[in-house]
């Protein structure tokens, strides 16, 4: 598990324990990393985290062209594998949890402890306003920095 | 009145029982309910869906059949799961001055007519 905020670790390490997800990925609605686990490539987590934001993007506008609340959460699935893709608002902002989970448990198991861990972040988020995103100068070596964080090389 | 709300009746008249709901023990999500405010269905459903699913598993893996009832006891009160046909459980929670012995029967009656 690899994660670019401290506080961030903890909540996210009690929910791989209880939920015994194969892969999570915790982004910003505009599809940049926080954290991850279970990813061995940065392609396949940048990839994943792009396709997961814009599958939020398009369900939250399908919702408000309905003129419904915006989906709470999607669940895909497989016959092997399944999937659960959910926005949420955080102090930080609105993020979205990629989840991918197996046969060794169940959606309602993932749902109920992925509750739990938007409620640890939600309590355990510092209070003071993130930095804008912005581009600096450096930005190749602060994505580069980001990348080693999240894969330890 | 369905198959599933006539199961939830009898349990959730059971002297003690503070609530019935019928699980699906793949997904661990609620079917079907009927408990007192303060019971959280999602997480019987979810935490007792996996229980019964992996106990399964563990039977099946000692060369046992399935187990037919489950009672979780704890000091405020007990979780009465009867796994039924099509992957279904039927789920009490019960307080400590619960007749477990009628609630117990008249799950197993119930849990026989899921599916």
């Amino acid at each position: 598990m690899r994660a670019l905020e401290p506080w961030v670790e903890a909540p996210l390490q009690a929910f791989l324990a209880e939920s015994a997800a194969r892969l999570t990925l915790l982004m910003t609605s505009s599809g940049q990393v926080v954290a991850q686990h279970g990813f061995g490539r940065s392609l396949d987590v940048m990839t994943a985290a792009a396709l997961g934001a814009g599958i939020v993007a398009s369900t939250e506008e399908l919702a408000r062209l309905m003129g419904a609340p915006k989906f709470e959460a999607l669940v895909h699935h497989g016959g092997h594998q399944s999937c659960l893709l959910a926005a949420f608002a955080t102090p930080r902002g609105r993020w979205i949890g990629l989840v991918v989970f197996g046969q060794e448990t169940s959606v309602g198991i993932v749902q109920l402890f992925f509750d739990q861990l938007v409620q640890q972040l939600t309590d355990s988020a510092p209070r003071e306003q993130a930095p804008a995103p912005r581009l600096a100068e450096n930005f190749e070596h602060e994505l580069d920095a980001s990348l080693r964080a999240l894969f330890g090389r | 009145m369905s198959a599933a709300q006539v199961a939830l009746d009898r349990v959730t008249r059971v002297p003690g029982v503070r609530g019935a709901l019928i699980a699906s023990s793949t997904d661990g999500l609620v079917v079907a309910e009927q408990l007192m405010d303060g019971v959280d269905g999602r997480a019987a459903a979810a935490l007792t869906g996996s229980l019964v699913a992996r106990l399964a598993r563990t039977t099946a893996g000692a060369g046992l059949r399935a187990p037919v009832f489950l009672h979780l006891r704890g000091e405020g009160g007990s979780i009465l799961a009867a796994p039924g046909t099509d992957g279904l459980v039927l789920v009490a929670v019960a307080g400590p001055e619960a007749n477990v012995g009628l609630a117990r029967l008249e799950m197993l009656n119930a849990a026989g007519r899921l599916g």
